[in-house]
């Protein structure tokens, strides 16, 4: 991609267009670097937005708090801001650091601080008095937003912060532990949608949210007549009635509104005629019938009382989106219309329902958003509370304090609030009427795959049992916006998504300057047209966020206007136009939420992106943003897509074509984008495969060895893949990697490799193959009582036991030790008595301590070692030690593996290397995979990586296998693969002329041999083999506890027993049942048939009911049984047992 | 009378197999999709019929076989066994691999490491060094032999990195021989042994290595100098102890004395019918090795000849193609058999064949004694 030209070029050079799709993938590149850690810009451009402009705007719309019995005490919010991350503590303040709260457990939080304007009043003397810089709480920070103390720091600066350059960011760490706060999916506010619900009725439905009020509005189909479903209203309404209620007293002009058109007409009708069945024919007596419509509350405000209820719910319940000023209802009125017509065009033509998958009709709503929600909440709760407060104050006689209104706003609502929140994920919001759970998750740090693909997670806005396959379908809107092959399988499928490479998400933009850019525009206000007009022929409405703004005679023009206007960078770069033909509307969107991406703009089909640009931008005088601002780049979202023709390479455009997308791949997401040829593969084994790379072990992050994760598995020689992708380079894989390049022979051997298994070559894994390091964290707290006692840790005694061994000085075990099952790590007392006073709670006898030392529990057989030993305070200032401890495995028979192409398999058996197969240049395979593992899955991909891995290992050049990539030369050829091959001596196919390790002779095929990079997974034998003979027991029913963990018992299921009835072999089922279970002896009464009790004092057996032991026989029955019946008496129920021989 | 072997007997048939049956006897044909007559034929009576013997004579053996080096470097060697089963090339090879000894780090006592490198790693990594020294010098130390200087090397590494100097990479030239054993006090009587006696440490050599008239003038160490251990960021440190003892491929791949041994067999390049002009020419241009030569017949035409056959990888892109497979043929000599030794260090390659031989040798004798 060189341009080879000195200044003077010539002409016809430059203005042609780029050659190939190849010189664009530059900009890829530009484009992820531009958003500085590219994959999670959506999160990090949204809580920019929202501490920057959204905390702003909430706190001006709520600035005034003042007390309810004298106005003149106020207090005033004049101006609010994030500070640096920091604590506070004994009055000293320390900045923090991400990492710094990841190890001690602590919320990196930054101060709210604001700047107050208030009243004092003391002695009834009342001074106005300013502060700055007031804390009213701790606002959770995202990692590298703008606030964070990562924002803009190169890689040496990160790392001395103790942070990975490598690491996206877009997460918060609440009190120590990384959260994400999950892209949620949600149906489009104030958009009219056009559905069918259960009954097959048609409606329209618009989803308001305004600052004040969420409202759904339903205008239905039933039976030929329209109605309103509102549910501030109990019944359905007619819509005629709405309509005459907003003034709307002419039939003629409503149904000018809808349009003229006949056919529209006779579908209003019916609905006409009950408006007038029912005696409606003014403004009063619909509102009249109305009032006895409205849900009654228990508390009525007199001010709503006189206007009437049901004025009220239209004005602010009722499509609420739409506003009413000045009580004109028009706009309402119009807008109902518009829903009817669009429902009447959808009764008439099916097609012209709206697509609720549809992505153009989805909002991904972003941390930004859901934070602010959560802090305008809190916010107001925290004004009510103040102003509470004051009101008492005021209230109370006694005025020798000073009332200060600022004393009381300093609170840890907001931090707690928040903080709460994020760690739990649920989002109680009663003010919004929100109960979200699970909004949040515990970041996965797996592998660094897993931790980018969890940032770009879409959680779905559906329940996951609802059994219908439309939203989990693949949506052809989704092209290009959300990876098709990255959702989970089984019940969330299709309904979890992810971001594709080059999606962004838009925040909101500011709504005046595009309305009144739109009105100088040529758009007639709505309020000057009469209802004729609105839909004359040749002119098309304009509909602005959902609200219709007027219309337009001149719609092409007039998008394009805005187009040239956005391309020249005057509004906002995510503003969109679009022209529906079909609706005759321009939908022009500028709200947040919107999934868009870019794409090269094409004039009648020639790119505008010319050779001496990409010039520039190698040289590294152009940026991404420069494409944008100067017009050869912009963002299309869904919508606008469709008024768009795109090609997908430059050679195909053609001269109606607009658009020119940069890069096929980039449809993909991030796990996907790990796969090397996916588009040779049968799409589930990509599908697979998103799921298996985020279970791959491997590197997390440059300081993966400076952190106290929980459990963190990683490899100890992680390798970069030898057939890699645009996409690897472009994340970071290829830095962090999660797997090895092993040298893999297709071929049948030892009949250990059925059904999938591997056979692993043994030197290869002494020589350090899948070995892997576990990592898990222990820890103790050192407890403070209330009576001022504390646990003590003691230093172990001279003469040490064997378990004492590992233990310091200190009594704390030393990092560096082996550690087995059963050592002592740490040698703790607590105090017998942690209730009753003490004179001197310190100088406790020994005596008055019993021991709690902690023993390491692990797998039999298997030693650790101590990695580190870590000592804080936790949040009540307790000491806490953590300790990490470490086990290097080695791969076992059992243990998982996978290659890149959905092909998971187990080692099935370990071989010595003299027994392997090798080749004529002495290659001996490190693992060999059967065959049949192929013609099912059909992986055409993985073949392509073993040819290109071996080829790429001879020549001593990484091959690449991008998706889509072999026009645009991402991937490479397997005709030039094969070249290359057979020039370093290798057959072209792949296949070599292999001998028999075992008999020496040749074997009777050529073998499918070379590199494949394969991933080690987490799953172990070691942390799942369970087996037990006898062991503990639930103490309720005396049966063996369920579990591994519990050394549980490995039971005998119900189809298990039916296998033994239908076999016959009773006295197996007895033994299973009830002697290796609970068995269990009673006392049975023969008489009444209870069970009795057995008294050791005479040695026999008494029943309590009948208070004798003559009738008394002994048998056997499980414990369970023995506690049912002692159940069913407890509630009067008699069982009694008849015996038959006694 | 003197004894005669019943092989000597006249009425042992003593014919010539038909070429066909030769040739899958003696060869592998390695066509385009697979390679058949890859096994030998081991039944002394399978050409009975065709009255041809086919069993193997001690006589004939020696007489036929024969070893010629190739190439014979410090580190390895190619050299050409012709005339031997391959099931013996391979008894050699799989001997190579895994049953002849060298020594290698097995025990690694860590005093400390402040490095990166986690210590089981760093211990594996030390166990993957080659030491060179003659294993044969020393013996087995079984589980509850005591090291000594008969079955241990010690050796020692203490690296630090200046606390405010550049990062150091720790090679394996660092690993010093400690001749006089462990330096390392035994803990467990450390407090009742008077101060006196010597202080026991973790071996229990009598005499030091030194001493030893092998080592005298031969001082033991990694083969390479440059095997990287770790690299330590400034004021990290490793002070450790590595034993070396003895051992075997089969226990550990570190204890194998060959980074790999395999023999191919002898590439046979057949042209089946005369390739001439432009299709020479292809010919040529086909094979990446070059195994074929153009040669002038005279009159301008051109005649390909097959001038480098033991240059042949088996690529099959002479067969690649109409026709090809008719005009030339692949096959493989069965009893020729291109061995190659790569040794890790320990032991030049061809002692090491020998000690394989040997090693056969002691399985032989150990069969016969254990039959008879």
């Amino acid at each position: 991609m060189v341009v080879r030209e000195d200044f003077p070029v010539d002409k016809q050079f430059i203005a042609s267009p780029v050659k190939s799709a190849v010189d664009k993938f530059q900009l890829l590149p530009e484009f992820l670097k531009l958003q500085v850690r590219g994959l999670v810009k959506q999160h990090l451009d949204s809580f920019n937005y929202f501490v920057n402009i959204g905390i702003k705007k909430i706190v001006e719309a709520n600035n005034r708090i003042t007390a309810s019995s004298d106005p003149n005490f106020y207090l005033k919010y004049t101006d609010v801001k994030i500070g640096t991350p920091s604590i506070t503590a004994d009055n000293v303040t320390d900045t923090l650091t991400p990492h710094i709260c990841r190890l001690s457990d602590m919320t990196y939080a930054a101060p709210i601080m604001v700047n107050i304007e208030y009243v004092k009043k003391f002695c009834d003397q009342i001074t106005i008095e300013k502060k700055e810089n007031v804390v009213i709480g701790r606002m959770p920070i995202m990692l590298r937003s703008c606030c964070c103390v990562l924002y803009g720091k190169d890689e040496a600066e990160l790392a001395r912060l103790g942070e990975c350059p490598l690491d996206p960011g877009g997460y918060f760490v609440v009190k120590g532990t990384e959260k994400v706060i999950l892209i949620q999916e949600q149906l489009s506010k104030n958009r009219i949608i056009i559905d069918t619900d259960k009954k097959g009725c048609l409606n329209a439905s618009v989803t308001s949210s305004t600052e004040a009020t969420k409202s759904k509005t339903i205008i239905l189909m039933d039976k030929g007549k329209i109605y309103l479903r509102l549910n501030a209203f109990v019944k359905d309404i007619p819509i005629m009635v709405v309509m005459k209620a907003m003034g709307m007293e002419s039939d003629q002009e409503v149904v000018q509104m809808v349009g003229r058109d006949p056919k529209y007409g006779a579908l209003l009708l019916p609905s006409i005629q009950e408006c007038a069945g029912h005696g409606i024919y003014t403004q009063q007596q619909a509102l009249e019938f109305l009032e006895k419509k409205v849900k009654k509350f228990s508390f009525s405000n007199p001010a709503l009382e006189k206007e009437g209820r049901a004025m009220d719910t239209l004005r602010n319940v009722f499509i609420a989106n739409v506003p009413v000023r000045q009580n004109n209802f028009r706009p309402k009125c119009i807008y109902v219309a518009v829903m009817m017509r669009r429902m009447m065009e959808a009764f008439l033509n099916k097609d012209a329902m709206d697509d609720k998958d549809y992505v153009g009709n989805k909002r991904l709503e972003l941390s930004g958003q859901l934070i602010s929600l959560l802090f305008e909440d809190l916010f107001k709760t925290m004004n009510s509370e103040a102003r509470k407060s004051v009101d008492l104050q005021l209230a109370k006689v006694n005025r020798s304090v000073p009332v200060d209104i600022a004393r009381y706003i300093v609170k840890d609502s907001i931090t707690y609030g928040l903080e709460r929140a994020i760690s739990t994920g649920n989002w109680d919001l009663k003010r919004f009427r929100m109960h979200r759970k699970g909004m949040t998750q515990v970041l996965a740090r797996l592998s660094f795959i897993a931790t980018l693909g969890h940032m770009t997670k879409i959680s779905p806005q559906f329940e996951k049992s609802r059994k219908v396959s439309g939203p989990r379908a693949l949506q052809p809107s989704q092209w290009g916006m959300l990876c098709p092959c990255d959702t989970p399988e089984g019940e969330a499928c299709g309904l979890v998504k992810n971001l594709a490479l080059m999606t962004h998400v838009t925040t909101d933009d500011e709504e005046g300057p595009l309305i009144s850019l739109c009105h100088s525009l040529g758009v007639e206000d709505l309020e000057l047209l009469s209802a004729e007009e609105i839909h004359t022929p040749n002119s098309y409405l304009v509909i602005f966020n959902g609200l219709i703004l007027g219309k337009h005679r001149q719609p092409k023009q007039f998008a394009n206007a805005l187009r040239k206007l956005r391309r020249s960078g005057k509004i906002g770069e995510f503003v969109s136009v679009y022209v529906n033909e079909r609706q005759r509307c321009v939908y022009i969107a500028s709200d947040g939420g919107r999934v868009c991406r870019p794409l090269v703009i094409a004039d009648k089909g020639v790119s505008r992106i010319k050779e001496h640009h990409m010039k520039e931008l190698m040289d590294g005088v152009r940026s991404f943003n420069d494409f944008l601002r100067e017009g050869l780049i912009e963002y299309l979202d869904v919508n606008e897509e469709n008024n768009a023709l795109i090609a997908l390479y430059e050679g195909e455009a053609e001269p109606e074509t607009t658009h020119i997308e940069i890069e096929p791949f980039t449809i993909l997401g991030v796990c996907a984008g790990l796969i090397p040829y996916p588009h040779h593969n049968q799409s589930p084994r990509n599908t697979y495969q998103c799921a298996m790379g985020k279970q791959a072990m491997g590197n997390v992050a440059y300081n993966q060895l400076c952190r106290m994760d929980t459990l963190l598995y990683l490899l100890v020689y992680p390798q970069r893949p030898l057939l890699t992708t645009r996409t690897i380079e472009l994340v970071g894989y290829d830095k962090l990697g999660a797997g090895q390049n092993a040298t893999v022979a297709v071929m049948s051997y030892s009949g250990y490799d059925i059904e999938d298994a591997i056979v692993m070559n043994k030197s290869s894994l002494d020589r350090g193959f899948g070995r892997c390091i576990v990592m898990k964290k222990l820890s103790a707290i050192n407890q403070r009582y209330p009576n001022d006692t504390s646990d003590r840790i003691i230093r172990p005694q001279k003469v040490r036991s064997n378990a004492e061994k590992i233990l310091d000085a200190d009594g704390i075990a030393a990092p560096g030790e082996i550690i087995r099952p059963h050592d002592i790590y740490i040698n703790k007392e607590t105090p017998v008595n942690t209730r009753d006073k003490f004179t001197s709670p310190t100088g406790l006898p020994d005596s008055a301590y019993k021991s709690t030392r902690q023993t390491y529990k692990g797998p039999q057989g298997e030693t650790a070692v101590v990695d580190r030993v870590a000592l804080c305070s936790d949040k009540d200032n307790n000491l806490c030690i953590k300790f990490l401890i470490r086990h290097t495995r080695r791969p076992e028979v059992g243990d998982k593996f996978s290659s890149r192409h959905g092909q998971k398999g187990v080692c099935g058996t370990i071989i010595q290397q003299e027994d392997f197969p090798f080749s004529e240049r002495g290659i001996c395979p490190d693992l060999i995979m059967n065959p049949h593992g192929f013609p099912s899955r059909m992986t055409i991909g993985k073949m392509i990586e073993l040819l290109g891995g071996k080829a790429g290992v001879s020549c001593g050049r990484f091959h690449y296998g991008s998706a889509f990539g072999e026009p645009s030369g991402h991937a490479d050829k397997v005709e030039a693969i094969s070249e290359t091959l057979v020039r370093h001596g290798f057959s072209y196919n792949g296949k070599d002329f292999i001998y028999s390790g075992i008999t020496g002779c040749p074997l009777q095929a050529y073998i499918f041999m070379g590199p494949i990079y394969y991933q080690k997974l987490k799953h172990m034998v070691l942390d799942k083999m369970h087996a037990r003979a006898r062991g503990p027991r639930v103490m309720l029913t005396r049966q063996p506890t369920e579990g591994r963990s519990r050394d549980g018992g490995l039971r005998l299921g119900e189809m298990e027993r039916d296998c033994l009835i239908a076999y016959g072999a009773s006295m197996l089922i007895f033994e299973r049942l009830m002697l290796s279970s609970d068995p269990f002896e009673v006392q049975v009464c023969r008489v009444c048939g209870l069970l009795g009790y057995y008294n050791h004092k005479l040695k026999t057996g008494i029943c309590s009911t009948c208070k004798s032991g003559d009738h008394i026989s002994k048998m056997k029955l499980p414990y369970a049984c023995k506690l049912l019946f002692q159940e069913l008496q407890s509630m009067n129920v008699v069982p009694r047992l008849k015996l038959t021989e006694a | 009378m003197p004894r005669v072997s019943a092989l000597d007997l006249p009425d042992v048939p003593k014919g010539h197999l038909p070429p066909h049956l030769e040739l899958q006897r003696t060869r592998v044909l390695c066509a385009s999709d697979a390679p058949t007559h890859t096994e030998t034929i081991q039944y002394s009576g399978a050409y009975a019929s065709v009255g041809v013997d086919n069993s193997l004579r001690l006589d004939q053996f020696c007489r036929d076989f024969r070893v010629e080096v190739i190439r014979l470097t410090e580190d390895d060697m190619e050299f050409d066994m012709v005339g031997i089963d391959p099931s013996l090339a391979n008894a050699f090879r799989r001997i190579l691999i895994a049953e002849v000894p060298t020594m290698a780090i097995e025990k690694v006592l860590i005093a400390n490491n402040t490095s990166v490198v986690q210590d089981e790693v760093l211990a594996h990594r030390l166990g993957l060094i080659p030491i060179k020294v003659d294993p044969r010098l020393f013996e087995y130390m079984s589980e509850n032999d005591t090291p000594n200087e008969k079955n241990t090397i010690v050796f020692k590494l203490h690296v630090k990195c200046k606390i405010k100097g550049p990062r150091l990479t720790v090679k394996s030239d660092e690993l010093k021989w400690l001749s006089n054993g462990s330096e390392l006090p035994l803990e467990m009587e450390s407090h009742t042994s008077d101060p006196a006696s010597k202080q026991k440490t973790y071996t229990a050599f009598t005499c030091s290595q030194v001493s030893l008239p092998e080592f005298s003038n031969n001082p033991i160490a990694p083969k390479h100098q440059d095997i990287i251990i770790a690299k330590l960021g400034p004021g990290q440190e490793i002070e450790l102890e590595a034993h070396a003892v003895k051992g075997m491929g089969k226990t550990h791949a570190k204890w194998s004395p060959v980074s790999t041994a395999w023999y191919r067999m002898l590439p046979e390049v057949v042209l089946l019918q005369e390739v001439e002009d432009e299709m020479a020419e292809e010919l040529v241009k086909k094979c990446p090795v070059n195994v074929f030569d153009i040669e002038d017949v005279g009159k301008g035409k051109k005649r390909a000849t097959v001038a480098r056959s033991r240059a042949c990888t088996l690529c099959r892109e002479c067969i690649r193609g109409e026709d090809w497979e008719k005009r030339v043929a692949l096959r493989r000599v069965k009893d020729h058999f291109i061995f190659t030794i790569e040794s890790t260090g320990a032991l030049p390659p061809e002692v090491l064949f020998t000690e394989a031989v040997k090693i056969l040798e002691d399985k032989c004798e150990r069969v016969i004694t254990e039959l008879s």
